[in-house]
This record gives C-alpha cells, structure tokens and sequence, in this order.
C-alpha cells in the first residue's frame, strides 16, 4: 500500500500538467525577451536592468528557503561575499567557471554549517545566527588579510562587457527559477510548507525537519554566493566593507516581501518597482537612504503583508467571485495533512488524560 | 590576569544590555532587533551630554533612562501592539515583530547619521589610570562596571522584592496563567518592553564611557545581548549576569591573545556552543 503511493506520487512528480506546460513556456518567452534588454538599451538603463537581474536572483533564492518554511533569513550578504572573495582570491590561480562553482560550494558548506547548528532548533536561533553572519565573516576575512600580509582589497580582473553580466545573472535566475519550480512540486517543497505551516505536526508525519531544512537553506545560500562570483568581475575591487555590507541582505528581504513571500514569482513583482524606487531615492535622497529603506520596510510590513501577490490575488478573487483565496491543490494537501494530524494528537491528548 | 578583570569589568556592563533584551524577549515575548540601536542612542546621549556640559556622563542616566523608556513605551503601543493583536499564533508574531524590529533598526541608525553623522566617535572621561593587583586599568571602566552593579542589583531586587516585579516574573514564566490571577498582561508585557529599552540605553551610557562607537554598530551590540540572553536562558536573570560574564571573558581572551578585530567571532563561537550542547541556555528549563 505505502509502495503503491509512494509510486503514484512519483509519477506525479515527473508528469507535467497542461497548465503547467503553459506555464513553463510562458516562462522561458520572459526570459527570452528579457535577455534581449542588452541589445536594445546601453548605459544607464543596462545598469538598472543588471541590478533588478541581480536582485531577482537573489531575492528568489531567498524565497526558496524563507518564502514556506517563514524563517527569515538574514544573511544574504554573506554569501554574496563569500563567493566575491572566493572569486577574488583564486582569479590568479584558476580559471574563472571554476571559481564560479568554488564560490557555490564555499557558500553551501558555510551554509551546511550554520544550517547543522541552527536549524535542529527552533526558529529565533536562526535568524539571530543570520543577523550577524555578514559581521562575523567579515571580522575573519580582515583579520585573515591581516596575518597573511596581504592587502585590504583583492583586484579581480577579467574582461566581461556589461550585456554579458546580464546575461550571465538571467541565466543565473531563470535557474533558480526552475529550481525553485521543481521543489515546489518535489516530496521536499511538500514537507517544507508542513513544516512552515505547523512543525510539531510536520515531526509527527514523520519528516524530517531538520533534514529538509538543511538541504533547502544550502541550495538558497549556494546560489547568493554564485551571484556573489558573477558580479566580482564587475566591481574590480573586493574589500571587506563593501563586499559583506549588511544593507544587501535587508533589501533582498524587503523585495522579497513586497512581492509576497507563497508565491515563486512573488519578488520579480516586488524587485522591478523597488529598484526603480531605490535607483530614484539614491539620487534625489542620497543622505537619508537607510532611513527610507527603514521606512520602506515598515510600510510593507504594516499595510501589505501579504505583498503585491497577495493584493493581486484578494483582487482576482473578489472579481471571480470566490469566498476565499483559490490556492493551489498542494497547499490545499498540506492543509488537509496538517489538520487531520492536528485531529489526531488531539484525540491522543484527550484519551491520555 | 589583565584578561580576568578586564574581561569581569567588561561582563558586568554587558549583563544590564542583555538584562535590558531579557525583558524585552523574556517578557514582553518580542524579539527586539533595534535593541542595539536603542544602546547606541543612550551612548549618543552620554556624548551629547557630556561635550555639552563636562560634567559626568553618569548624570545622563538621569535623563537618558525616561526618555528610553517613553520612547520604548510609544514603540510598544504604537507598532508592536497591532502586531500582538493582528498574530494567529506565537510564530506568526515572532516572524512579524522580527521584520518591524529590523526595519526600526534602519530608521535608528538613519535618524543617528542625520543627527550625529557616520563616523567614529569616543570621548575621554576618566581616563587615567587605577591600579589593581599592581596592574593599570582605566578607571573609566571601573565606575562603569561599579555604576552597572548598581543598576543590575537594584533591578534584581526590584524583581524579586515587589509587587510589580512578581508581576513581570508571572508573565514571563506563563502569559495566559498571569492573565487568571488578575495581572494585566497586556499592561505588564508594555511595561516590560519599556522597562528593558530603558535598561539597554543605560547599558549605552556606560559602554560609551570607554568604547569606540558609530551609529551603524547597535546590531554587533544586539547580538551580544541575544546570545548572552541565550546562554543564559531565556527568562532567566541569574542566567543572564553569569553569561554576560562568560561573554566578557570570552571576548577579552580573544581580543588578547589573537586579535581585537575578533570580537564578534568569540560571541559566535559561544553560541554554537550552546547550540550544540545546550539549546535552552545555562539555566533554561527544556521545553517538552
């Protein structure tokens, strides 16, 4: 019987249904006329797009982990030094694809170790963990350049022109995208949203939360330090300060939010306008940025918790009609999982008693 | 020795931050991640106070400790009460005080650069030389840990000889039970959160007695304090100054013997500790 599901399961793993085939496809004609940005525009507007690629990737692959499991993850900035410092130290020695996935695999074992320590716990302990990664990592890679003599900054140089880091980073997202399709509907994405819903029911089902955990939080932190290797060439100069500067990972969790953190699209909605809006604020207000980000970051917690997703799915459902939001059939599952287990431990406590 | 008292004389201060955030969290229940902008502002205030008037940075206690506490307070009512009431569970709460705390924590350090700039700043007061045991030590560190004990000790018996501060220990040991003995929860819980902002900020005056501070540095200090908090055990006093303790001395050894760029490093590696060893802290009861 458990074989039997155990199977039928898998085999909805790998059959794609029409709506998601059209998915999928609508999918891939966004990245392909995205990727046509470059030839199109050049200066200024190129940058802009660079950095909404960026940010895609990155606040995507935040939402991997911190979008079902709700453990907000604070350290998208030291990942992202991670690989720059990765790329920067080695460009001498190997070449640069190579750095590329040493800087992946740099992050996932920092990743794998943080995860190990914090995540067989509860919650808290991982945000506070992640609050000061960034600091931390950056403490040690002074002090390291310190003993070994060299020098504050590490010069990476290679020849890349601007429309290859875009293209480069889209390639790099339309990845993660994938990735984070493929989780969604894989037996791991099922158990994280268990566990995001209600962990001590996720224990009882007999997952094993700090597995599934673990896995998701390395596969997210591996691919911010893939972004940190791709964009090293671009800025030249890696120091400790600018490479692990605590304000990325706060605007990667303020995008994230503003698009909405159940839906994998959810952060391209929130990364286009905020960093049109950022682009506008560092110029008209140089001065007050981290303020306004403040301001920003409370406005959206406050008013739209639920972010631009949420807002545009109240909106389509009032206009079709339904009572409540439509959601899709595996959340309705994991509903389902969770409430009967619920049901159960109940009874269990009931008649213990 | 020297890494022994230094490393007490800096512990002792650490214990009113962390006491500060252990009534902010072991209380009120609200992960507080502004808890070290709050710090850096109370040592913007001791600056302030004393380039303004020369007189002792101690006297900026006096106005520092209110204002925090009205300003915690205000926090409290305005943007974490619609959170406390707008929570489905206790998790939802967490994540969402979380976010607000974080994004309070950027509004701090914004408003801190537009009034005091980004730079670097110390002052010197009392920095001559006191000896003990044959060794110097600033004495600047010595009033701070003296003034600290005070405050800490007055808190403890606060807590433990009245009325009010029994009421603080009901709700933090079981919000719901305190409710059904006719201890305003809700009150008690705006009280603490208050209370603990105006401990951290006094914890600021001291530390900018003899630190190097800059507006952006509150989230190192907020991260002491939760892992002081954490290896003490949450909800738990003694736990906490016994692990404010530990923290100095693990620091100072650090700082010593390999490198006082290493600071933070020496928290973390305590905390994986705990983690590893004992999740609920020193003195932490082990949840079922």
């Amino acid at each position: 019987m458990s074989t039997m599901a155990k199977t039928s399961a898998g085999g909805a793993g790998l059959r794609i249904t029409a709506r998601e085939a059209r998915n999928l496809l609508a999918g891939a004609l966004i990245v392909v006329a995205a990727g046509f940005v470059p030839l199109l525009f050049s200066g200024y507007v190129l940058q802009v797009a660079i950095s909404i690629v960026m940010y895609t990737a990155f606040a995507t692959s935040w939402l991997l982990f911190s979008g079902p499991t709700n453990y907000i993850a604070l350290s998208t900035a030291a990942f992202f030094g991670i690989g720059m410092y990765v790329t920067a130290a080695g460009i001498d020695l190997a070449p640069y694809p190579v750095l590329i996935l040493a800087s992946g695999v740099a992050g996932a074992l920092l990743a794998a170790v943080m995860g190990l320590a914090t995540l067989r716990v509860s919650g808290v302990y991982f945000v506070i963990f992640s609050l000061g990664l960034a600091e931390l990592v950056r403490q040690i890679m002074t002090w390291g350049q310190h003993v070994f003599g060299t020098m504050s900054g590490l010069y990476v140089t290679i020849d890349r022109s601007e429309p290859m880091y875009y293209w480069q980073l889209l390639l790099l997202a339309a990845v993660i995208f994938l990735v984070g399709w493929w989780i969604g509907r894989s037996r791991l994405g099922f158990a994280l949203r268990i566990i995001g819903n209600d962990e001590v029911v996720a224990v009882h089902c007999g997952i094993n939360t700090a597995r599934a955990k673990v896995i998701l939080f390395v596969i997210s932190s591996t691919f911010a330090s893939i972004v940190g290797a791709l964009v090293a060439p671009r800025w030249g100069y890696v120091e400790p300060v600018v490479a692990f500067n605590p304000s990325l990972s706060f605007q990667v969790v303020i995008m994230a939010l503003l698009g909405g953190t159940h839906r994998l699209w959810g952060p391209l909605l929130g990364v286009i306008p905020f960093t049109l809006l950022w682009e506008l604020i560092s110029i008209e207000f140089p001065d007050q940025t981290t303020l306004l980000l403040g301001v920003c970051f409370l406005l959206i917690v406050y008013v739209i918790p639920n972010g631009i997703t949420g807002l545009v799915e109240d909106a389509l459902s009032r206009r079709a009609g339904h009572g409540g939001p439509v959601g899709d059939t595996l959340s309705r599952g994991a509903h389902g999982v969770i409430g009967s287990v619920r049901t159960l431990l109940q009874g269990r406590k009931r008649h213990n008693a | 020795m020297d890494i022994v008292i230094i490393g007490l004389l800096l512990g002792g201060t650490y214990a009113l931050m962390a006491m500060g955030l252990q009534l902010q969290y072991g209380v009120a229940r609200i992960m507080n991640l502004a808890n070290g902008e709050m710090l850096i502002a109370g040592a913007f205030g001791a600056f302030w106070f004393y380039l303004g008037t020369k007189a002792s940075p101690l006297l900026a206690l006096l106005f520092v400790i209110p204002l925090a506490f009205a300003l915690n307070w205000a926090i409290y009512r305005v943007l974490i009460l619609p959170l406390v009431r707008r929570a489905k569970s206790q998790g939802k709460l967490e994540v969402d005080s979380i976010l607000a705390t974080f994004g309070l924590s950027f509004i701090f350090i914004g408003i801190m650069v537009a009034v005091f700039g980004a730079q670097y700043t110390d002052y010197a007061y009392l920095s001559e030389p006191i000896f003990i045991f044959g060794e110097r030590y600033g004495l600047n560190r010595v009033v701070a840990f003296l003034a600290s004990a005070a405050l800490c000790t007055g808190l403890y018996v606060w807590l433990h000889k009245t009325r009010a501060g029994l009421a603080l220990r009901a709700v933090s040991v079981n919000p719901s039970a305190a409710g059904l003995v006719s201890i305003n929860v809700a009150r008690t819980s705006a009280f603490a959160f208050a209370l603990g902002g105006a401990v951290t900020a006094a914890g600021g005056v001291l530390l900018s007695m003899y630190l190097t501070f800059d507006a952006s540095y509150g989230v190192v200090f907020t991260l002491k304090a939760l892992i002081i908090v954490i290896l003490g055990g949450v909800g738990d006093i003694r736990g906490t100054i016994v692990a404010a303790f530990i923290l100095g001395l693990a620091e100072t050894a650090v700082a010593t013997l390999i490198d006082p760029g290493l600071t933070l490093a020496a928290a973390y590696i305590l905390f994986m500790i705990v983690l590893l060893v004992r999740p609920e802290g020193l003195f932490g009861r082990r949840t079922a």
